[in-house]
């Protein structure tokens, strides 16, 4: 019998094993009336996503909707204030604003070849509702967002662009009515319509094969950043990858590809929110213990009792209480460096990027690049910053501390 | 013979199993409701610990089990109101909840707790039947405990075989692909359960979801050994200040 937490890939951080294994982290632990869904696409996603016709497709979309590749900038300013040199692989520059699309693309594709009818999709932040939203639109099938109440009002232009594309947005009104609440009323709804319906998981989070099926559509990124950064430093290694993680899915797209290039450092940047002791937080791998959520076994915010607690950030899309249980993996062994931003060090790297690069960046990705103040570089080092998302979804929050400022 | 399996025995049809949250409507209701229950012809008690995330609960079930954990309530403070509890109740008591909290309680010492209590049975429905081959079916074997699998109308036939086969009690049979407490019209549902009833399973089946009355109650009676009822009951406890009383009118509305 198979030990479920020998890794079968051995030599590999990027595969987990046949039941969806990082390590000791993954599985799938979902009730039986999910099981036939999520087998169908466990015993297919492989098969339909490596298809030449299904890449083609893919690779398609990516380049003339999506506006792929997207650019690896080579920030003079911010790389002057660290002292070294700074690449921002500029995923803000993707249609929606955000990584997110890498994947909706990715999945309404194979969701189109399962045969199923509708979508949902559970959003925190709104990116990837929108994401979902648009390629929804984009094949004329029926689109259903859960999305938490209290992101609903924190979020509005999002709810909006949703709206406009046709999509149905639902509150989610349980629990802490943020992103955990609508992962579970998404997971229910999918329960309640399973035949037709495919759930489009934002994040590499969920039951195996959903944290795979979701970083190798996000691949792109880093598979972008080689042969870019090759053609701009004549080597496809920088010495950091770093990248802001909540589920994790910019951070998996970004660290794809490094995973097994054991020089290249990868750092994760979790939301500390008004700090990691603060009880205000998010940062999962500090508070965190070995759990189930939403499917699969990882880090957990939770209290003695195993319920799960809400977590803080001032980002909705990092408000979230777990990890995806390749960085789950990626702490454990240390292969990734994990730190976290508080709010007010994010909302300082996106006033100090708008200011240095002219560039407004998603309140996430802002977390990545606080991390640099906390990183110790050397001069000839290479570091590639992923800027999952721009900042026009944060406007409002952005005038707040202004206005706080001023 | 365990108190499960002793049930199966004497009685082989319209075999009722109410669920109740421990710790709801009050935190000190828990034996309570489960007396009252027993009192008024539940045959099998399923006690849910609440959760705050529970996947396969719909609004009422969950609500219910908010409040239980607004009361304080927790797998500790279960097993310290279960400690005497067989000094009243007799029939047979499964637990039922998610994998997390029994993670964080220490699953070793879980089955234990329950061993001692004696509780009969468990319902974890997000444990999956490979981990319970690999890791954790041993365990549950181990104190003595009946594990519950449950099977839907999309499971296929090779599946039920063996998660009947891995199954001790009875087996579970979620009436429509929902969770609990929908409103989806129960006629489809007897095709699938004259499937199950013609496959010859090992394991005496109780029917589950969207039982709430006498003429549901009825008819997953007449393709099964009897059925589950548990967001009908938790309705009707929502609003009471005499547990014995509401549970005695619902379960006569059921039962007579």
């Amino acid at each position: 019998m198979i030990n479920i937490t020998t890794p079968l890939n051995k030599g590999t951080y990027k595969q987990p094993n046949i039941f969806g294994y990082y390590g000791n982290f993954g599985g799938a632990y979902i009730p039986e009336m999910l099981h036939r869904n999520v087998e169908e696409l466990r015993t297919r996603y492989l098969e339909i996503m490596y298809d030449d016709a299904f890449q083609k497709e893919f690779k398609d979309l990516l380049h003339d909707y999506v506006g792929r590749p997207t650019p690896l900038y080579l920030a003079k300013r911010l790389s002057k204030l660290h002292n070294t040199n700074i690449y921002l692989k500029r995923e803000d520059l993707n249609h929606t604003g955000a990584h997110k699309i890498n994947n909706t693309v990715g999945q309404i594709l194979l969701a189109l070849k399962l045969g199923k009818k509708r979508i949902i999709a559970e959003t925190g932040a709104g990116q990837h509702g929108v994401a979902t939203a648009t390629v929804c639109a984009l094949k004329g099938i029926e689109c259903v967002v859960y999305m938490g109440s209290k992101d609903i009002e924190r979020q509005a232009p999002n709810v909006a662009r949703m709206k406009m594309l046709g999509a149905k947005v639902v509150p989610a009104t349980s629990g802490s009515q943020t992103l955990k609440d609508a992962t579970n009323e998404a997971i229910r709804a999918w329960i309640n319509d399973p035949l037709d319906t495919h759930y489009i998981i934002g994040s590499v989070v969920g039951p195996h094969p959903y944290p795979d099926m979701v970083a190798r559509f996000q691949s792109i990124i880093s598979e972008e950043t080689r042969w870019q950064l090759k053609e701009k430093t004549g080597t496809e290694l920088p010495t950091h990858v770093m990248a802001c993680v909540g589920g994790g899915s910019n951070a998996a797209g970004m660290f794809y590809h490094y995973l097994d290039e054991l020089s290249v450092q990868l750092v994760a940047v979790e939301a500390a929110g008004h700090g990691v002791n603060s009880g205000m937080s998010a940062a999962t791998t500090q508070l965190g213990k070995p759990g189930i959520l939403h499917g699969s076994k990882s880090l957990v915010m939770q209290t003695e009792d195993g319920q799960v607690v809400e977590p803080h950030s001032i980002s909705a899309g990092l408000d979230y209480p777990g990890v995806g249980p390749l960085h789950a993996h990626l702490y454990e062994s240390g292969r990734g460096t994990f730190l976290s931003a508080t709010d007010d060090e994010s909302l300082k790297a996106a006033f100090e990027l708008a200011k240095l690069e002219g560039i407004i960046p998603a309140l996430e990705s802002a977390h990545a690049l606080a991390a640099l103040h906390q990183m110790k570089f050397k001069q000839s080092d290479v570091v590639v910053v992923c800027l999952s998302g721009r900042g026009d979804k944060d406007l409002a929050t952005y005038m707040k501390a202004m206005d706080i400022k001023e | 013979m365990n108190r499960l399996e002793e049930l199966f025995q004497r009685k082989k049809e319209r075999v009722l199993n109410v669920y109740c949250t421990a710790g709801y409507p009050q935190l000190d209701s828990t034996i309570k409701v489960m007396k009252a229950l027993q009192d008024n012809g539940a045959d099998l008690i399923e006690l849910g610990m609440p959760y705050s995330d529970p996947l396969a609960d719909g609004p009422v079930i969950q609500a219910s089990g908010s409040k239980a954990l607004e009361n304080g309530m927790s797998i500790d403070v279960l097993f310290q109101q279960l400690k005497d509890f067989r000094k009243e109740i007799y029939v047979p008591v499964i637990l039922m909840g998610y994998m997390n909290p029994v993670l964080q309680f220490g699953f070793e010492k879980f089955c234990q707790y329950c061993a001692d209590a004696p509780i009969d049975g468990l319902i974890l429905p997000d444990l999956p039947e490979h981990e319970f081959e690999t890791e954790y079916g041993e365990i549950i074997q181990r104190y003595g405990l009946d594990f519950i699998f449950l099977v839907t109308p999309e499971t296929s036939e090779e599946r039920i075989k063996k998660l009947d086969s891995l199954s001790r009690g009875f087996l579970y049979a979620v009436s429509s692909s929902s969770i609990t407490g929908s409103d989806k019209d129960f006629s489809p549902v007897e095709t699938y359960l004259e499937r199950l009833q013609k496959m010859n399973l090992k394991n005496p089946i109780l029917v589950g979801f969207g039982i709430k009355d006498k003429h549901t109650f009825g008819m997953a009676c007449s393709h099964a050994n009897g059925a589950i009822i548990g967001t009908a009951y938790i309705k009707a406890l929502e609003n009471t200040t005499d547990i014995e009383r509401t549970t005695k009118i619902f379960l006569d509305s059921i039962l007579k």
